[in-house]
């Protein structure tokens, strides 16, 4: 069992999502980093998929009701176990009844945090994610909040350190055109890709929000709303272009100019830092 | 149909209507032809002819995502013919009934746009044999045609802040039944207690794409 102390900002329950359920209206959700999330499980032993804790900027402190193994892995932050301080990106042990507090992010925005047997919430429709979208899987968390653990499933990975997770204050995204290049002026091709954007503190997990130059439309009017995948750079009517992330909405009704490849380093991406598009040619 | 790519793993299959031309024949609805492919590729991903995570139609699109060579899958799908899609009226093809009370408080304004009055819109709606076009918006929440294009409506200018769940409301061409309470800005003309999406059915959502659905009187 975690019994929430001090919850943060914006701490969810996440896994690898729910996709396949688009057609009737279900986002995919999941961590904004997958990958993050598939390395903390790892390092406690868990299967990839297992459901662990996405925090936004401010960290979180649990208490764990049992010993097991933990892992943080994601933004700069600092750990504690108890009085002692533990590391990123490596499985800690944790006694029985400590408290583990995660600080805020020095550096980059998010965090994972794996614990050995997984968050053993109820899964909806596959997944255990908190869907902030469609209000889909568990609340975000509260102070006071307790969580179900799964049963270990193996031991914690052998390993002393990983890699830690990149954190540049200016993000470079490769971007392919399409679908909907065709409703935007040529003019708006140039600016998106020669002009730098900066992250808006609208930002959140359905998508990033950037502030620039406005993309001058070619064709005026409403598109019909049609299915849009993760990494969209669709643009509003203000042409201020929103990358869509996780919990993006499955149909949107403004034009796609382009698809970002890899959308993961905006998971990390804080208000204020710089997004440079590049075509997927470079 | 022309076929636009989107990133790395999806394509847009495009059947937006071009523009009319001087003596062209009646084409077929961008809807019926994105039911048909709806149906079509569907078929062909139970046959393991197609791999695709996601297949999501829109009011002139179908959507693949999750697709491993979207080039090599583009030009299969130029040799695929879809069947026209199935009537409403075939059999096996049972209308999901929708009990619904008709006391939306915009059926006045439904009446006003279509030049008639509220009974008559009563009559119209019970009588429309409607079909899931596509779902979006929000888990569940289906995008009803049967309408014809000179009955669609114009969006509230102010959505309302709160929708309550199982309200049925008219926008544009389509109609639609709120699965669960949210803001909205579709006309309201009653409200159904129909359960439209529960994540413990299968399939979680009532309408699903293709379902042809009647809208009774509670």
């Amino acid at each position: 069992m975690i019994e929430v102390l001090r919850a943060g900002a914006l701490t969810t329950v996440q896994d690898l999502g729910r996709p396949g359920w688009a057609h009737l209206g279900v986002p995919r959700s999941g961590a904004l980093d997958p990958d993050a999330m598939r390395l903390a499980n790892r390092l406690v032993g868990n299967p990839e998929s297992a459901a662990g804790l996405e925090l936004t900027m401010t960290g979180c402190a649990l208490r764990l009701t049992r010993a097991t193994t933990v892992a943080v892995v994601g933004a700069e932050v600092d750990v504690w176990v108890g009085a002692r301080p533990g590391d990123t990106g490596r499985p800690l042990a944790v006694p029985a009844g400590a408290v583990l507090r995660i600080g805020p992010a020095r550096r980059g925005l998010r965090c994972w945090l794996a614990v050995a047997g997984g968050i053993a919430v109820d899964p909806v429709l596959g997944s255990r994610a908190t869907d902030t979208l469609a209000g889909l899987g568990p609340a975000p968390l509260r102070d006071g909040d307790r969580l179900p653990l799964g049963v270990p499933a193996g031991p914690p990975a052998p390993v002393d350190v990983t890699m830690p997770v990149a954190h540049p204050t200016e993000v470079h995204l490769t971007a392919q055109l399409g679908p909907r290049h065709d409703w935007f002026d040529t003019v708006a091709l140039d600016l998106l890709y020669g002009t730098a954007y900066t992250v808006s503190p609208l930002s959140n997990r359905v998508g990033a929000r950037l502030a620039g130059a406005p993309l001058p439309r070619a064709v005026p009017g409403e598109l019909p709303s049609e299915g849009v995948v993760l990494g969209a750079v669709q643009v509003p009517a203000d042409g201020q272009p929103l990358i869509f992330l996780a919990d993006h909405p499955t149909t949107g009704g403004y034009p796609v100019i382009a698809v970002v490849a890899d959308v993961t380093p905006l998971a990390q991406a804080r208000p204020g830092t710089t997004v440079r598009f590049h075509g997927p040619q470079r | 149909m022309r076929i636009r790519p989107v990133g790395a793993h999806a394509l847009l299959l495009d059947f937006t209507a071009p523009p009319p031309e001087v003596g062209a024949g009646s084409a077929a609805t961008p809807a019926s032809v994105v039911e048909a492919w709806r149906a079509e590729l569907w078929r062909r991903r139970e046959q393991g002819e197609l791999v695709a995570t996601e297949i999501v139609p829109a009011a002139a699109t179908v959507l693949l995502d999750g697709v491993p060579d979207p080039a090599a899958t583009a030009a299969r799908l130029l040799g695929w013919t879809p069947a026209p899609p199935a009537g409403t009226t075939t059999p096996g093809a049972d209308p999901v009934e929708v009990p619904v009370t008709y006391d939306g408080e915009d059926l006045p304004q439904v009446a006003a746009h279509w030049g008639t009055d509220v009974p008559s819109v009563l009559r119209r709606l019970e009588r429309t044999e409607f079909r899931v076009a596509f779902c979006g918006f929000a888990p569940g929440f289906g995008y009803l045609t049967g309408l014809p294009a000179e009955l669609a409506v114009p969006r509230l200018a102010s959505p309302r802040p709160r929708v309550p769940a199982g309200s049925v409301a008219l926008a544009g061409p389509y109609a639609g039944i709120y699965p669960t309470a949210s803001p909205g800005g579709w006309l309201l003309v009653g409200r159904t207690t129909l359960t439209l999406f529960d994540v413990h059915a299968d399939p979680p959502a009532r309408l699903t794409p293709g379902t042809p659905v009647r809208l009774v009187p509670a």
